[in-house]
């Protein structure tokens, strides 16, 4: 590369070369954004942003006081209300709005704390081994079989005043065992890998071996991990709430749903009241599985270029597939001119 | 060995079966307008029987080339175009492999091309016997019948007979073999179901020398046993010089020189090749100086125009920069027909002058008519 790249600066009029340089910063780009290529990714994470906008806005822009009792019950959705309203003439899409913060406070809380304790735990417990690594392994062991949702109930039943960010630590501390015993196994397979070895023989200390050399290989399996336990944080709560343990004057999509049931909407044919806080909790949902869909396609530097180059691949019906080689005869052009050159010269 | 009793390599052409056609094969890795173009309109023929070596500098499209024939390329990549006509020696059935489904090409696999792997010592799992491992692909492709494991077992200890392991191995573990067993094995497994051609991608590269020697006169001695074709691909020149009949040498993704292994070695025609014999001192005779080749491979994604090797070629000239050669007869034409290059100076239009003295020894004898 640098034996052709000197001439450029001494003949600026070679075009040639200075299209090939302008091709290589363009692949560059392309791969750091190479996520965003991905068309599950993609809508994976405009649904998502969409929903942490509302829960950042969401009290500001809603029409109504959630909490404003009025005399236009069950009403069903009409321009003054979009979403209808509750039996007791509350403005349910205020409801929801409000609702989204407690929603995803809890979820990415919860999912943050019970990664990071699950890395920590599962990387130290494969990687020290010995003594260490059976004591870690026990305790996790011992909150892989605490049931979670009873143990949930309990404590907040004995903390009456809990919000939202008790209530998500609750979550994390039960939900953290799962992903600690995945990441235990895959870095006690990596910790003899060549690589690791090397490091260790180049005199590299143990915390940089540990977060420069093994976790990249963990990306994957760290941020699938985070993206389930935010899926299971976010029902934990909507259940917890639907159940009546958490406070039902907070609101969250569990707490319509918890009024929706008391007051026997179904029964009387009010959909509004509960189909939309149903239809929210299954679009994050899907969201977080779409986004992790696209991170297993970007984090492996092997199936990157095929990741992000799907809509490419699509158009040109191309299945890339290990063993069998696909082939596309699409670029005849190219071959035909090739052939064209070959017989010129014959 | 071939050197000294070149029998296959000077059989009149009309002699010899083609059993691997390639024309005009492509291969890109990537899918856009940004990918990289690996080979380019590769032509190669390989007969029955004979052993073709393909050598090169890494990444000059060896492995590509054998992999993208067979199907096995991982993404990123594609085959953009060409023809790759498997035609059987015995009973002659046979087709394009680039236009098999999956099924038909599933079922090509090992029976008609094996393949032995680079580091195929590693190809073996660890937790199964090497002889269940055997008798399991055996089982793959032979019809169902209800003797069918004893066979597969019987034939899986006349493999390992025939690479020179002792019968009682059949229920060893790999761990439990050396290296070079391991690599024996592999062997066999590629031998099971006696396939006419048997790419080997490098597989003595893990191999001290003494075990090198072994293995490739047992390929050799099998070879000339069973009567499969062979193509085999390593960057160790002076080993192909040794066990080739025909020698390929890549470049930048194409064949720059294809001609019989005594000719490549005795008469180079292409600057390239006479730079990789330079590159590795001579099997006999006085020693001589290590020139090698200055300067490295070219970037695939940034090919220099013209003859993809002219930055590197001591003898370039002008008209070097702007065509590129295609793979065609030489200069002494009629009196090597066998022999192909693609190399300017062949070409009495482009270069009439007098060919330089090292590219340009006579054929003579009557071996080479």
């Amino acid at each position: 590369m640098s034996v052709q790249m000197d001439p450029v600066a001494a003949d600026p009029t070679s075009t040639a070369t200075l299209t090939a340089v302008a091709v290589r910063s363009k692949r560059g780009r392309r791969v750091q954004f190479g996520i965003l290529r991905n068309r599950k990714a993609m809508v994976g994470i405009v649904v998502l942003a969409i929903f942490i906008l509302l829960a950042i806005i969401g009290p500001w822009i809603a029409p109504y006081n959630p909490d404003t009792v009025t005399p236009e019950g069950l009403q069903p959705p009409s321009p003054e209300h979009w979403l209808g309203t509750t039996a007791t003439g509350q403005d349910i899409l205020s409801q929801l709005l409000v609702g989204t913060r407690g929603v995803m406070l809890v979820g990415l809380t919860a999912g943050i704390v019970a990664t990071l304790i699950s890395v920590v735990v599962g990387v130290v417990s494969g990687f020290v081994g010995g003594i260490g690594d059976e004591i870690l392994s026990l305790i996790s062991n011992v909150f892989l079989v605490i049931p979670a949702l009873p143990l949930i109930i309990i404590i907040t039943g004995l903390l009456p005043g809990a919000g939202g960010l008790t209530v998500a630590f609750v979550i994390a501390v039960t939900g953290w065992a799962w992903g600690a015993r995945v990441m235990r196994a895959q870095t006690l397979s990596l910790r003899r890998r060549d690589f690791v070895e090397a490091a260790r023989a180049n005199g590299e200390p143990l915390w940089r071996i540990v977060f420069f050399e093994i976790m990249p290989n963990l990306t994957a399996i760290i941020a699938s991990g985070f993206i389930g336990t935010v899926i299971f944080a976010i029902l934990s709560e909507v259940t917890l709430a639907f159940i009546g343990v958490t406070s039902i004057s907070d609101w969250n999509w569990g707490t319509v749903l918890f009024w929706a049931q008391s007051s026997q909407a179904l029964v009387q044919g009010a959909w509004w009241w509960f189909v939309p806080a149903g239809l929210c909790i299954a679009a994050v949902g899907t969201s977080l599985t779409l986004i992790n869909f696209g991170i297993d396609e970007f984090v492996n530097p092997r199936l990157r270029s095929t990741a992000a180059n799907a809509g490419v691949l699509r158009r040109k019906k191309i299945r890339a597939r290990i063993g069998f080689t696909p082939v596309y005869r699409g670029a005849a052009d190219r071959g035909a001119a090739a052939r064209g050159d070959k017989e010129a010269q014959r | 060995m071939t050197l000294l009793d070149p029998t296959t390599a000077a059989l009149p052409p009309r002699e010899r079966k083609p059993v691997l056609e390639i024309r005009d094969l492509s291969v890109d890795y990537g899918y856009d307008q940004n990918a990289v173009h690996a080979l380019q309109g590769v032509d190669l023929t390989l007969h029955a029987g004979e052993v073709l070596g393909l050598a090169g500098e890494s990444g000059c499209g060896k492995s590509t080339l054998a992999y993208a024939a067979t199907r096995l390329l991982p993404p990123p990549g594609v085959i953009t175009g060409g023809s790759v006509t498997f035609t059987s020696a015995r009973d002659g059935h046979g087709g394009d492999l680039l236009r098999m489904g999956e099924a038909e090409l599933r079922a090509q696999r090992w029976r008609d091309t094996a393949i032995v792997f680079q580091g195929a010592m590693n190809s073996l799992n660890p937790v199964y016997t090497v002889g269940r491992q055997l008798v399991d692909g055996i089982l793959a492709h032979k019809p169902r019948s209800r003797d069918a494991r004893e066979q597969a077992r019987a034939r899986a200890l006349e493999l390992l007979d025939m690479v020179g392991i002792p019968k009682d191995r059949l229920g060893s573990y790999p761990h439990q073999l050396s290296g070079g067993m391991r690599q024996r094995v592999m062997i066999a497994m590629a031998l099971a179901l006696e396939p006419e051609i048997v790419i080997m991608d490098e597989p003595t590269t893990a191999l001290d020398v003494v075990m090198q020697r072994q293995i490739v006169e047992q390929i050799m001695q099998l070879k000339d046993e069973l009567g499969f074709s062979v193509i085999f691909i390593t960057h160790d020149v002076s080993l192909l010089l040794e066990l080739a009949d025909r020698i390929a040498i890549m470049y930048a993704g194409r064949i720059v020189e294809d001609a019989s292994s005594e000719e490549v070695y005795k008469m180079p025609r292409h600057p390239y090749t006479a730079g990789l014999l330079h590159s590795f001192p001579p099997l006999r005779g006085p020693k001589r100086d290590l020139a090698g080749i200055p300067g490295s491979p070219p970037d695939l994604v940034n090919l220099p125009t013209g003859c993809k090797f002219h930055p590197r070629c001591p003898y370039a000239f002008d008209e070097c920069k702007l065509t590129d050669p295609a793979l065609g007869p030489t200069r002494f034409g009629a009196a090597e027909p066998e022999r192909q290059v693609a190399c300017l100076l062949n070409d009495e239009r482009v270069a009439p002058g007098p060919i330089p003295l090292e590219l340009g020894v006579r054929p003579e004898g009557d071996r080479i008519v």
